[in-house]
């Protein structure tokens, strides 16, 4: 069993509720950090190594030290609850059963950024978990953890809940603010960054929900406590949302010191594919990063056992490794096809593209019709290289991330299984009726010595 | 403001909020600082498509305009960018089914056939007695519980065609029973 610092108390009865949730050590956080200065609280997570755990990876402590505090503007603090990378629920997960962790974290951070009124962004369609989120921070307020003058230290917070109402672009945290404004989720050119002109032009820090609520622990038990837990810089635990053709989709915490392969077929987590499929390819941290074959997954290039961490995901950069991202972790067996599953994808990037910038908004476009082609048993074989060539013209020449995050599945999906796409170029009709199988995807690959 | 939401409704008169949702919409203002209501845009949009029938209508965002004292250009350009305001009127049960890639991998192409086929319509389309309307949607974040659809505020996940069966014998009952 692996250190579970999110979700330990998930299986007790009535967690969700407040009393519970106190009664099993909640809001102790609150209490020490509000014996430590707001300095300290920041120091302590910076301590932690905790990085970001919506797909970015980027240091909190870091973030938090680029808040700008203007004298007589206020500060935001800006929940991001807009889980929309397809393979990804873990936040869904802690905020429907453990909305108080969230709660706790909010008020912890604030206090720290010297926020007043912080804002949970929360995507449209969990409209049934803005309740339970409302009813937790009523409760908090009753209890007097929300406020004015929280536990007579001067702070006053309050913690409100906004709901989107369909757009994945929203998770982008410029768009986000936009659309906490009430308008279109056009993400901003950066700089300047939220953190010096965010919500209504004010500092505001952005940070997901996930993260948020692991400042409790790093509080609780000190940042050093939390940075020994895991492998290098990968510090502490992830929530990992498993999903695709294995046993036991979920949410599962891992503390980082696991293999891709045990968190495959352990049945501490996934339990392995049904039916005794083999796997033939994973998207190991949500939609937009690479899709790696099985013997790529399992093995880094050089041999190595790759291991859940977000070094070893990333090992081998894009040519032969793939990213930890939101921790949305696809698992495709033997009988799916990945040119229709790029395909999805790509629809899925079509749709939800904003655009603002034309190489996302035409190129997302070319790229679903293009596959739509090809899954169809109309493709050329011209057309393998004009989609590489698309998302190559995307990538990297976009406002805000999507377009890479479009980019990248495509670029990732010809990169490995090339094989895949011509013979469905080459076999128009027998594509239709079947699929290319595992093939060699699973093969062993020699070992590459670095230079 | 409470004056202000007074005088528009009896001017408005053909389409107003209940006083009791009018107490919700003040609610959603009051989240934001002064001077901030375009905020509340969102959520009083979701208000008003769920109190006028499912679907937001020029007149109903020209009213959400007004009450926010927002320009009606503002209120049609967040309404046609979120896909989850509806610019035609739907069935009274709306079936969003998740078409994106965790959801194929577990059938739900099989599954938003299956509806299509049961129900007669394509999606997009909604039944002639106006009961039902199958539309298909990107990532719902359910991917560990696929197939999935979202029907009204709830999601309902783990689909089998006899879980689609008895949704919709459960909604027909839920029609003849409310009329």
């Amino acid at each position: 069993m692996g250190v579970k610092l999110l979700l330990d108390k998930a299986h007790i009865p009535g967690i969700r509720q407040y009393d519970v949730y106190r009664r099993e050590g909640g809001y102790a956080a609150v209490e020490k950090a509000f014996k430590m200065s707001q300095v300290d609280v920041v120091e302590e997570v910076k301590k932690s190594g905790l990085r970001g755990r919506g797909g970015a990876g980027f240091p909190t402590g870091m973030k938090w030290s680029f808040l700008a505090k203007p004298e007589g503007v206020p500060r935001y603090l800006v929940c991001n609850a807009d889980e929309s990378e397809p393979g990804t629920f873990k936040d869904r997960y802690l905020m429907e059963f453990i909305p108080h962790i969230l709660i706790e974290g909010l008020i912890v951070s604030s206090y720290a950024l010297g926020s007043n009124r912080t804002y949970i962004y929360i995507r449209g369609e969990y409209a049934w978990i803005v309740d339970i989120l409302e009813q937790a921070i009523n409760e908090a307020n009753a209890n007097g953890w929300l406020g004015k003058n929280i536990l007579g230290t001067g702070f006053d917070c309050q913690i409100y809940v906004q709901r989107g109402a369909g757009a994945y672009i929203c998770g982008e945290e410029t768009a986000l603010l936009e659309s906490l404004e009430g308008k279109r989720g056009n993400p901003r050119i950066k700089p300047p960054f939220p953190a010096v002109k965010g919500l209504w032009d004010c500092p505001t820090v952005v940070n997901n929900v996930e993260t948020l609520a692991a400042i409790v622990p790093i509080i609780n038990n000190g940042g050093d406590a939390y940075s020994k837990i895991g492998i290098g810089k990968s510090t502490g635990t992830k929530l990992i949302s498993a999903c695709g053709n294995i046993n036991k989709p979920g949410v599962y915490e891992i503390d980082m010191t696991i293999s891709v392969e045990e968190f495959i077929y352990s049945d501490e987590y996934c339990g392995g594919i049904p039916n005794g499929k083999k796997l033939k390819a994973c998207i190991p941290g949500g939609s937009s990063v690479p899709i790696l074959p099985a013997n790529l997954l399992l093995k880094t290039a050089k041999g190595e056992t790759r291991m859940m961490t977000y070094e070893s995901l990333s090992d081998g950069g894009f040519a032969t490794g793939s990213m930890m991202g939101s921790g949305g972790f696809i698992v495709l067996d033997e009988d799916q096809c990945v040119v229709r599953n790029t395909y999805t994808l790509a629809r899925f990037y079509r749709h939800e593209s904003c655009g603002q910038c034309s190489p996302c908004r035409e190129g997302t476009g070319w790229m679903e019709k293009i596959l739509h082609n090809i899954e169809h048993g109309k493709g050329k074989m011209s057309d393998i290289d004009l989609l590489w060539d698309i998302q190559r013209k995307i990538e990297g020449n976009t406002i805000c991330p999507l377009g890479d995050a479009a980019a990248w599945p495509v670029a990732a999906a010809i990169r490995h299984f090339r094989d895949e796409f011509e013979w469905h170029v080459k076999n128009p009709q027998e594509s239709q009726i079947r699929n290319f199988g595992l093939a060699h995807y699973a093969d062993e690959r020699p070992a590459v010595t670095p230079v | 403001m409470s004056d202000c939401f007074k005088s528009l409704r009896l001017e408005l008169g053909f389409m107003t909020f209940t006083e009791e949702k009018l107490v919700e919409v003040k609610r959603l203002v009051s989240a934001y600082p002064d001077g901030k209501q375009k905020s509340a845009l969102i959520p009083v949009l979701h208000l008003a498509q769920q109190e006028f029938g499912g679907w937001l209508s020029a007149e109903t965002m020209d009213y959400v305009a007004s009450l926010l004292q927002l320009d009606p250009i503002e209120v049609y350009e967040v309404a046609t960018f979120y896909s989850m305001y509806n610019l035609k009127p739907v069935g009274r049960y709306l079936f969003e089914v998740c078409q994106t890639g965790p959801c194929m991998l577990r059938g739900s192409d099989d599954i938003i056939k299956y509806i299509g086929d049961k129900l007669g319509i394509k999606p997009g389309e909604t039944t002639a007695d106006g009961l039902f309307s199958l539309k298909t949607v990107e990532c719902l974040g359910a991917c560990g519980y696929a197939p999935m659809m979202q029907l009204g505020k709830h999601y309902r996940e783990h689909l089998t065609k006899e879980k689609v069966d008895a949704i919709v014998d459960e909604c027909r009952k839920n029609a003849s029973s409310n009329n």
